[in-house]
């Protein structure tokens, strides 16, 4: 049986597996499967950030980031505006 | 070729290193629909748009990010809404990150109602993104004195806006506007504050380098033909500051010769 954590997604709690990288988290949000290196598996460009705990997380270290019970994790995108 | 293509060739906007035909930056922030935008960009043939960078929304799939990746726009990352340079630094570089730009629009807000720029932040922000290697495009006041601190610390272009984000009120101080022309050595590009398309080329007029504008089109009725109306106008106030415009007088200059004029009065001979 998996055992879950939960953490801070964006503002709201979400229980993940223990041991979910922060590549499982923006794979399940965007719906997008990806490499090793962050990028999309289809090839297109995947426009997303993501921080860990205030600081950023560059995509290409997303698979080593694995998260723990009560991590504060932000995913962004361009939205319109300005 | 149209007479906007044209005038790109012979007059490109050149900024951190690079040409543009279009000198109208419209930004994509106030449409009530992306297919409005969509037209309405078009339109105004812009090639750089402003984006915000917010959390990601998955009902949201149908995104800004892929419309402009298709249109073949650049999108300038904005880091609108944020108050402080620390909150600005790091949607810089989430912008940075998810974008693949080290461009960046730099807004620090003092306060909702005004939005004008915060100058202790922005100044803050701006040293700490430029040492970070950012291409900083700083939307600043139209203060002459902070536009120059501003280059001082090495950002690649001065925004001062001509009044208030979606105000409409046009350009404030034009005055100010010209004097920070006058002694930047980094584009300058009027941010804010226009309102309809005679705003647009006072500004170009005044001698900015380019013109960035969001809710003057999407907040039009049409936006796409407004948007059309900026392009015009924006090339139109160009081809004007480059002309040379008459000096101001006080009083009349006829532009018909005195030479020639027939006697529609008796003449004093005559009495």
């Amino acid at each position: 049986m998996t055992t879950l954590q939960t953490v801070r997604l964006n503002g709201a709690d979400r229980e993940v597996a223990a041991g979910s990288t922060l590549r499982d988290l923006v794979s399940d949000l965007t719906g997008h499967v990806l490499r090793d290196d962050g990028s999309r598996v289809d090839g297109g460009r995947l426009g997303i950030a993501a921080a860990l705990g205030g600081a950023v997380v560059p995509r290409s270290r997303w698979a080593v980031y694995t998260v723990a019970d009560g991590d504060e994790v932000e995913i962004v995108t361009a939205v319109q505006g300005g | 070729m149209s007479l906007t293509a044209q005038a790109a060739v012979v007059d490109p906007f050149v900024v951190a290193g690079e040409q543009f035909s279009s000198r109208l930056i419209m930004g994509t922030g106030g449409a009530t629909s992306l297919s409005l935008l969509e037209n309405a960009l078009i339109e105004s043939a812009t090639e750089i748009t402003t984006v915000a960078i917010r959390r990601f929304a998955p009902e949201a799939r149908d995104s800004v990010f892929a419309m402009l990746d298709r249109l073949g726009i650049r999108a300038l990352p904005n880091t609108a809404g944020c108050y402080t340079a620390r909150d600005a630094v790091l949607t810089a570089q989430l912008a940075r990150e998810a974008l693949e730009t080290d461009w960046v629009k730099l807004e620090v807000i003092a306060d909702e109602e005004t939005l004008l720029p915060d100058p202790v932040e922005l100044f803050r922000a701006s040293e700490e993104l430029v040492a970070s290697g950012f291409r900083v495009f700083a939307y600043t006041n139209d203060d002459p004195a902070l536009a120059r601190r501003l280059e001082d610390v090495g950002v690649t272009a001065v925004m001062p806006a001509g009044s208030p984000i979606g105000s409409g009120l046009g350009i404030l101080n034009p005055h100010n506007i010209e004097t920070i022309v006058s002694r930047a050595a980094v584009p300058v590009i009027l941010d804010a504050g226009v309102g309809t398309a005679s705003d647009a080329a006072l500004a170009m007029e005044l001698g900015v380098d380019a013109v960035l504008l969001a809710s003057a089109v999407t907040r039009a009725q049409d936006p796409a033909r407004m948007a059309r109306a900026m392009r015009a106008a924006v090339y139109a106030g160009r081809l004007a500051r480059a002309a040379g415009r008459i000096p101001r007088r006080p009083l009349a200059l006829a532009s018909s010769a005195a030479d020639g004029l027939i006697s529609a009065r008796p003449s004093e001979a005559d009495l």
